[in-house]
């Protein structure tokens, strides 16, 4: 390795770190959403009564038993071999090749739905049962009620949080690196390696990491304090 | 359901008929053999110690609380059967809670048009315009874009009344609407609740204000320990013709 902090080979990477970030805020974007969709309707279920039939047993199983459970495993597992089942085991299950970004995808999505409803069903035991009330002694269905109700409260009760499991999951990206996609982390480590600039860029990556972090964590702060005055 | 949109067609008949109804919270039991009706255009007050079943006893008859046993009917419509279409009943009795329970994201004008769209289909004007109409009547108009949280307690009671009011309903219910407000906003919603009487609204309301029982109320019901002890006119309950535990209620509560 070079003595001396060499500034250039920075900046000269700026654009392949920026395709990397790119892949790494997109991952982290639509897990997000995905995640959080899939987490709304298992906490549905969680609080729901509701019990399927099961064929032939003559017994129910409800599907708040089913969420408990699917929640209760993606909790226990570690997220990275979470990622190796969709990537290895998955395809051969399905006797399909499916593309590295795609089996990503739907693991974070499935990893971070059993957080998101374990937040949302705390979000909406939030809002107090009087809210429910109104909303259905107005002649709101359970669906409207929830709809236009109560998920919108449980939503913004539970912003803060929600935020900063983004921010976890924004740093958890970097784990693509073990299927070959380069988000930024894994983009700076190709530079870092071919170059032999591991200082310059592994500070530059902290840096980046802790400025992007900082910044959504002043956001929640502001949300917070917005919330408190109303 | 029976289609009901002649509100009309029931006069001397029952509009809220209660037989025999029984209701349990597990083993315990918090209505008992209540039988009750009101008419079209009645208005009851509902009293007696707390505790008494008074508030479940109009939970039942939106269906907001399941009972057990018994019958009730709401125009015609039966409240316990299975095959009710529940959330349409409902948009025909307002209800009004003792917290209010405006709801807090959105604004006073949202609040009593949120309903009126997605369960009457009315277009955004015409739930827009009713609203206004409904918060002119209670005196809040310029109140119409804030948020609930920014209201007096007595000013969202009032909000809460015209969002009922909205749905044009056939019967108001009112769950102490008047318990978690400071003494000086008490009679602000009385006096929109007296004039709702005095325009022919059928009302059950359930409240300690023996002085608005006195003057609005057709009939008083008197419960204690889940049983309705005293269904009676105004005049027989405040004329002395109550009974023993009405009685020591009364002296109870209007003694200070």
């Amino acid at each position: 390795m070079e003595s001396g902090f060499d500034y250039h080979i920075v900046f000269h990477s700026i654009p392949f770190l920026a395709k990397g970030m790119v892949l790494t805020l997109v991952l982290t974007v639509l897990g997000i959403g995905g995640g959080l969709l899939f987490g709304t309707l298992l906490a549905l279920m969680r609080l729901s009564k509701v019990a399927l039939p099961v064929p032939y047993l003559g017994k129910y199983l409800s599907l708040s038993f089913l969420a408990g459970t699917y929640v209760n495993f993606f909790r226990s597992m570690p997220l990275i071999l979470v990622i190796f089942w969709f990537f290895f085991l998955v395809p051969l299950v399905i006797g399909q090749e499916v593309d590295a970004f795609t089996s990503v995808l739907t693991a974070f999505i499935m990893f971070e739905a059993a957080y998101y409803c374990e937040i949302m069903r705390a979000g909406i035991q939030s809002v107090s049962m009087g809210q429910a009330s109104a909303g259905q002694a107005l002649g709101l269905t359970y669906q409207q009620n929830m709809r236009y109700v109560v998920l919108p409260q449980a939503f913004r009760n539970m912003i803060p949080i929600l935020i900063s499991q983004a921010i976890v999951l924004f740093q958890d990206t970097a784990l693509v690196y073990v299927v070959g996609l380069s988000d930024f982390l894994y983009s700076a480590d190709i530079i870092a390696n071919s170059e032999n600039r591991l200082m310059e860029m592994y500070i530059t990556v902290a840096i980046v990491y802790f400025a992007m972090c900082s910044w959504a964590q002043f956001q929640v702060g502001k949300l917070q304090k917005r919330y408190a005055h109303e | 359901m029976n289609e009901t949109t002649d509100k009309t067609n029931t006069d001397g008949a029952g509009m809220i008929e209660m037989s025999h109804v029984g209701k349990w919270y597990g083993d315990f039991q918090v209505l008992s053999n209540c039988t009750t009706s009101v008419k079209k255009g009645e208005v009851v007050v509902v009293c007696g110690p707390s505790g008494s079943g008074k508030s479940t006893l109009i939970k039942v008859v939106n269906g907001l609380e399941p009972f057990q046993e018994g019958t009730i009917t709401f125009d015609g419509i039966s409240v316990g059967d299975r095959n009710t279409d529940l959330p349409k009943l409902r948009s025909l009795i307002g209800m009004v809670f003792q917290n209010f329970e405006l709801f807090p994201h959105l604004s006073i004008v949202e609040n009593i048009k949120l309903a009126q769209m997605k369960v009457l289909g009315r277009e955004d004007d015409e739930a827009r315009n009713r609203s206004m109409e409904l918060l002119e009547r209670v005196g809040l108009t310029d109140q119409r874009d804030k948020y609930p949280a920014q209201l007096s307690g007595g000013q969202q009671q009032r909000v809460a009344i015209a969002r009922g009011l909205a749905m044009d309903p056939a019967a108001m219910l009112f769950d102490e609407p008047t318990s978690a407000l400071d003494p000086e906003m008490i009679n602000e919603v009385l006096e929109v609740m007296t004039e709702l009487a005095n325009e022919g609204m059928t009302m059950m309301v359930v409240t300690h204000e023996m002085g608005f029982a006195r003057r609005v109320a057709d009939r008083v019901i008197f419960m204690d320990e889940g049983r309705i002890e005293e269904d009676c006119t105004k005049e027989e309950f405040f004329g002395g013709e109550r009974g023993a535990r009405a009685q020591e209620f009364l002296s109870k509560i209007l003694t200070h």
